[in-house]
């Protein structure tokens, strides 16, 4: 029988993943994946009864999303424009059925390459709330991930909230793949643009897949700040986009094709979000 | 806080309900083993299928990743508690178009759309694609479900069965449709005596290993369960060798010494479920010493043996010789020629392998999934050296099959169990296990040159082909003997050489798959079509409908051909072809990054064994109480035989199609009707039903001395016989009681009359024949290399269409699986095995469909009907292949053409 823990608070929460060797579950779409047993072997902490884990908060310093949202409730939630890469990234994490399920904190702790959610949250210059019961820190989400399935998370930590700061702009995202739905990305965008007065003013871009962890793009978005939004296609280059990226080849495509589509579907993505913002 | 709860209280179907469970087992397992609620069907245990679908406060989960504690305090609904009373409006919907074939994902659609509904009760398309895209079909393409959900509200009554003489062409729902749409369908892995014990197998993790076991004896002690291996089979007096060809058989149920595939079998641990549940297999005692596996067949002969039998690696060739091919080349005044390369795919269909069995006094009664009872009782009996008559198959319902569940899997390992244990034994194999350890489409590296005169006329043809067949025979021989004899199309081709090898390596075991090669084939010469069109500046289609076969045409085995439709289906793709092609080229004029093509592709394909007996035998019986049974022993894995085969005896006899009470298949209950293989049971057992129906009627005539065309009426224990001359009356009671308690029977076997094949292939290797013609349309994004597939029109010669629905649902389900081949499947042994890195399309990836029926009447099929169950893929990939390339330029040699292979092609093109 396995050891179950689902605390209502989050100090006992603390409580028990100090004393370390515990799973810590949410939506569980990843755990259970990784196993043929009929049951997770414990002792397990399931975090999604701890009081205020869950949601959507809006504060003047921004805005927090708990760790245990899930997919729908975010694509389900009223948000800002700067936030639609987020949504339509909530829309294709698998399918419904995991979009029910699986959660924003499961993601960034499965730390997937090709986790749906990074490229549009770092394109919101989002922070994770990470707590034990030494206390509570923040860190920037691009230096949470450090890899394929590692990130900074310390032992007898859980990562409690995602925090972004009042953003403004326009988001958007588009993701590649062999097929329609339940697909692992081959490529996938995120961007956030301010535009004001025909030029964008701020550029925040990243791109997942095509790198161990999903990487903003500084040298594009220096190009891309300031330009007149008729001139952002051609501002959009592979010889300045593709050097922050390091893509692989494995079953899905190739090293060259990955950076290539990253390329096209960038400048694809900041096309689209200028048009809307021109219209 | 919560620590430990062990009483569950759930809230299900409304219910409330109490479980002892960990809480952290997955919902699936506890719905189905402590509930008994089986309706949730489990395909993966990872979130990439969906059939385990259930609604949690009306939100669809997979229940396979959901811990059954997370239910607590919420409630979730099943398939069991859609509609308790009746079926639902989806439900109905589901039925009456046909939404459900092997019925496997059906619970799953069921409850997605359900949840949908709820909250969008009048949705678009794409938000029932959006609803439906969790959860993934094999069978229907998905064309009938999204139809049938969007129906829902206005879909009108259900239509009565069809009167007497007037089954056949009738669009009538599947008349085992009911048990698919309400959760009650007993698949292998639903069905299992109290107390049956589970069987997990130990299977090699390399592609190439000898082996050596360690203290088996102390390990299984120290666990409480049994483990058997090889050497048990053997003291049974077993022959360890299995095959779906006899005099190919070469494959053990449990390897002995060397394991030659990754994820063969080399011993099986038995147990109960609860020790079974919690037992750890990853220390159990064998010890491995890797081989160097044999995996490029281009390297593969003169490489280690894979089997030292066989020392070349050659498992069998295949040849057909007509006329002088090199002469009919040198002669032409084009030669186009290409090399293709396609790679392993596999079934995927949404059940695994499993099944249940036990003893019954001196009998061992296996049920499982099969699509091939009689074969599993011949191999079962040899594996465990049983006579034949001890062996009983009772096929579970097929959760999809497509020629993977031809070949046994699990029946000789739980029947091993059932035997030495004594006790019912179960095993439902993981996804893993499934797709490690089960048969896949032949891996294919074709070249081909064909000729044209100047007029367009094929004046030869030269193929060549290399199947990777795997580790073991299964259907080898039948790939490389079908492809040569279907290699040059439907067309008509005077000098022909074609010549295939199939060629073992380490890889998985290839057998058959829907087309049995075919469709490998059929991209090479589909595409060289292509380039001769264009050499000869032809209209493609035009092109096509000058070689086309025609009736009095020899084939290239020499045999004449009757009832040739081949030419029928591509006139019919006619208007479509022209508003085709303005559209693309009006769309293309606008420019952008899409592009627009056309491509077209045709197939044929003999019905039934390759120059070979297949017999089937059906038996119709009349009670003296006046039930009329339908013993059927065709298995129907979705494809709709329990439905065509009835409604064809239904008209031979001149009974109305309700009154049929359909038995089997079972071998104790159904004479042999053969495998559901090679397109054949419409044909074959659809004429012994014919047959028997006629012999039945001829009886009945007889003993009222009515005329052939007397009307029949069977009014409970008595049939009325009427006709011009008055009527006549039989009185079932008073009629002896003869064979298998029947007063009136009849019992017709049909074996379709064929002549072998000589040396050069040339014979007469099919009864019957059917066609088809695919056009594709497609749009390439140009600078992605993403190919969506817009639009497929579809025509095929049925030669007489028993069933509309089925025969539309036969048809978007080929093109689903030959869309996948064409785009995105590809099976990487060790690397694909499971269901988010290989890949088939879901429910947002398909085409609008357009069927177009034809009938093209075959002298020899039942009431002129031709088979269809593999026809429908052949033509899709070479359609599609030819369409990305009228759009971009781009010429893919190597499928499945992801989008980095057609940019690649893209960018070659364009050089």
């Amino acid at each position: 029988m396995t050891d179950f823990f689902r605390p209502h608070q989050l100090s006992d929460a603390l409580e028990i993943a100090r004393t370390g060797g515990v799973t810590i579950t949410a939506g569980c779409t990843d755990l259970f994946p990784a196993t043929q047993a009929q049951a997770l072997r414990g002792p397990v902490l399931d975090v999604t009864g701890i009081a205020g884990m869950r949601g959507i908060t809006q504060s003047a310093t921004g805005w927090r999303i708990g760790a245990a949202t899930t997919w729908t409730d975010i694509l389900r939630a009223d948000l800002p424009g700067a936030f639609d890469g987020l949504r339509a990234a909530a829309r294709e994490v698998g399918s419904v059925q995991i979009q029910n399920a699986g959660t924003i904190g499961g993601n960034l702790c499965n730390a997937s390459p090709a986790a749906d959610g990074v490229p549009a949250l770092l394109t919101l210059d989002a922070e994770v709330e990470l707590c034990s019961t030494a206390g509570t820190r923040r860190m920037a989400l691009d230096t949470f991930l450090t890899g394929p399935r590692q990130t900074l998370l310390a032992p007898g930590e859980l990562l409690t909230a995602v925090l972004l700061p009042p953003v403004a702009g326009t988001g958007g995202f588009l993701k590649l793949g062999a097929r329609r739905y339940l697909v692992i990305s081959i490529a996938m965008v995120a961007a956030r643009l301010e535009i004001e007065a025909g030029h964008i003013r701020h550029a925040a871009l990243a791109v997942g897949a095509c790198s161990a962890v999903a990487r903003r793009l500084p040298a594009q978005e220096a190009a891309l700040t300031g330009a007149p939004v008729a001139r952002a296609a051609s501002r959009i280059d592979a010889s300045v986009l593709q050097p922050d990226l390091s893509p692989i080849t494995d079953i899905r495509a190739d090293a060259t094709y990955r950076a290539h589509s990253a390329t096209v579907l960038m400048r694809r993505l900041v096309v689209g979000i200028c048009q809307e913002a021109e219209a | 806080m919560t620590a430990q709860p062990t009483h569950l209280n759930l809230q299900v179907n409304g219910k409330p309900v109490v479980v002892q469970a960990d809480p952290m087992r997955r919902l699936s397992d506890v719905l189905r083993e402590d509930l008994g609620l089986r309706g949730s069907k489990v395909g993966c245990d990872a979130g990439d299928c969906g059939a385990c679908t259930v609604l949690v406060d009306g939100a669809p989960v997979c229940s396979c990743l959901t811990p059954v504690v997370r239910a607590v305090g919420h409630s979730v609904e099943t398939i069991e508690g859609l509609s308790p009373n009746g079926l639902s409006d989806l439900q109905n919907a589901f039925l009456r178009h046909g939404a459900a074939q092997c019925g496997i994902c059906t619970p799953g659609m069921l409850m997605a759309a359900t949840g949908l509904l709820a909250e969008t009760p009048a949705p678009t398309r794409s938000q029932v694609e959006d609803a439906l895209g969790g959860v993934l079909c094999r069978c229907t393409g998905y064309a009938k479900i999204i139809d049938a959900v969007l129906s829902v509200g206005h879909s009108g009554a259900a239509q009565a069965l069809p009167a007497s003489g007037q089954a056949v062409g009738a669009r009538i729902e599947r008349l085992d449709g009911l048990a698919k749409v309400n959760g009650a369908e007993v698949f292998g892995a639903d069905h299992w005596p109290e107390g049956a014990l589970v069987v997990r197998a130990i299977r090699s993790p390399h592609f190439a290993a000898s082996f050596e076991f360690g203290d088996l004896a102390g390990w299984e002690a120290a666990r409480a369960v049994q483990v058997f291996t090889a050497r048990d089979l053997a003291a049974l007096g077993g022959v360890n060798r299995f095959g779906v060809i006899p005099p190919f058989a070469d494959q053990p149920a449990l390897a002995e010494t060397e394991a030659r595939l990754r994820g063969e079998a080399v011993a099986i641990v038995v147990g109960t479920h609860k020790v079974m549940d919690a037992i750890d297999l990853s220390d159990f005692p064998i010890t491995w010493t890797t081989l160097t596996p044999v995996m490029d067949p281009a390297t593969a002969i003169g490489a280690r043996a894979v089997q030292a039998e066989r020392a070349d690696n050659v498992l069998t060739r295949g040849r057909v010789v007509q006329g002088d091919a090199a002469a009919g080349l040198g002669a032409a005044a084009h030669v186009a020629e290409v090399t293709v390369e396609t790679a392993y795919v596999e079934h995927a269909y949404i059940e695994p392998e499993a099944g249940c069995a036990w003893v019954e006094g001196d009998t061992l009664v296996i049920q499982a999934c099969t699509q091939a009872p009689v074969m599993d009782q011949d191999d079962v009996a040899i594996l465990l050296g049983l006579p034949r008559e001890r062996v009983r198959i009772i096929p579970a319902a097929a959760g999809g099959g497509f020629g993977s569940k031809l070949d046994v899997s699990l029946q000789p390992l739980i029947g091993l169990a059932a035997l030495l244990t004594g006790q019912p034994c179960r095993m439902v194999y993981s996804r893993a296990e499934s797709m490690q350890s089960t048969t896949k489409r032949h891996p294919a590296t074709m070249s081909a040159q064909i000729g044209v005169d100047a007029a367009g006329r094929i004046t030869g043809m030269a193929f060549e082909g290399q199947f990777n067949t795997g580790a073991y025979a299964s259907w080898g021989p039948t790939v490389a003997n079908r492809v040569p004899v279907h290699a040059s199309g439907p067309y008509l081709t005077p000098n022909y050489r074609a010549e295939t090898v199939a060629i073992h390596t380490n890889g998985p075991v290839s057998g058959a798959f829907r087309g049995f090669g075919v469709p490998q084939a059929a991209v090479v010469q589909e595409v060289l079509y292509d380039d001769l069109a264009a050499a000869l500046a032809m209209d493609r289609l035009a092109f096509r409908r000058l070689n086309a076969l025609s009736d009095g045409d020899r084939s290239v085995c020499g045999q004449q051909l009757h009832g040739v439709g081949i030419d029928a289906c591509l006139a019919a793709l006619e208007p479509r072809w022209a508003q085709a092609n303005a559209d693309a080229a009006a769309f293309n004029a606008a420019g952008g990054a899409l592009r627009r093509g056309v491509g077209l592709a045709s197939c044929w394909y003999g019905c039934g064994n390759t120059a070979l007996p297949n017999p089937s035998t059906v038996r119709l019986g009349i009670t003296a109480q006046g039930r009329l049974c339908l013993h059927q022993g065709a298995t129907d894995i979705g494809q709709g035989s329990n439905t065509v085969v009835t409604q064809i005896c239904a008209d031979a006899l001149g009974l109305p199609i309700a009154q049929f009470e359909l038995i089997g298949p079972d071998t104790a209950l159904t004479p042999d009707c053969g495998k559901t293989s090679a397109s054949r049971q419409t044909v074959v057992t659809g004429k012994a039903a014919m047959l028997s129906g006629q012999a039945l009627r001829q009886q009945i005539l007889a003993l009222t001395n009515r005329g052939a065309d007397a009307d029949l009426t069977l009014d409970g224990g008595r049939i009325i016989v009427t006709d011009a001359a008055g009527a006549g009356e039989i009185s079932l009671a008073d009629l002896p009681l003869g064979a298998h308690g029947y007063v009136l029977m009849a019992e017709e076997s049909y074996d379709p009359p064929t002549l072998p094949l000589d040396e050069d292939g040339q014979g007469a290797p099919y009864a019957v024949y059917g066609y088809g013609a695919h056009l594709a349309e497609v749009e390439v994004d140009m600078a992605l290399g993403v190919v969506k597939v817009l639009h497929i029109t579809a025509a095929h010669d049925l030669g007489r269409v028993i069933n509309p629905q089925l025969a539309e649902g036969q048809i978007e389900g080929g093109i689903a699986q030959g869309l996948g081949m064409a785009l995105m499947e590809e099976f990487i042994p060790g690397r694909t095995e499971n269901l988010h890195d290989y890949l088939i399309p879901t429910a947002g990836d398909m085409p609008k469909i357009t069927p177009i029926l034809i009938e093209v009447p075959d002298p020899e099929g039942p009431m002129g009907a031709k088979g269809l169950g593999e026809h429908v893929l052949i033509p899709t990939a070479p359609a599609i292949l030819n369409a990305i390339r009228d759009a971009s330029g781009a010429r893919v040699t190597r499928l499945p053409a992801l989008p980095h292979r057609v940019l690649a092609a893209i960018q070659e093109a364009g050089q």
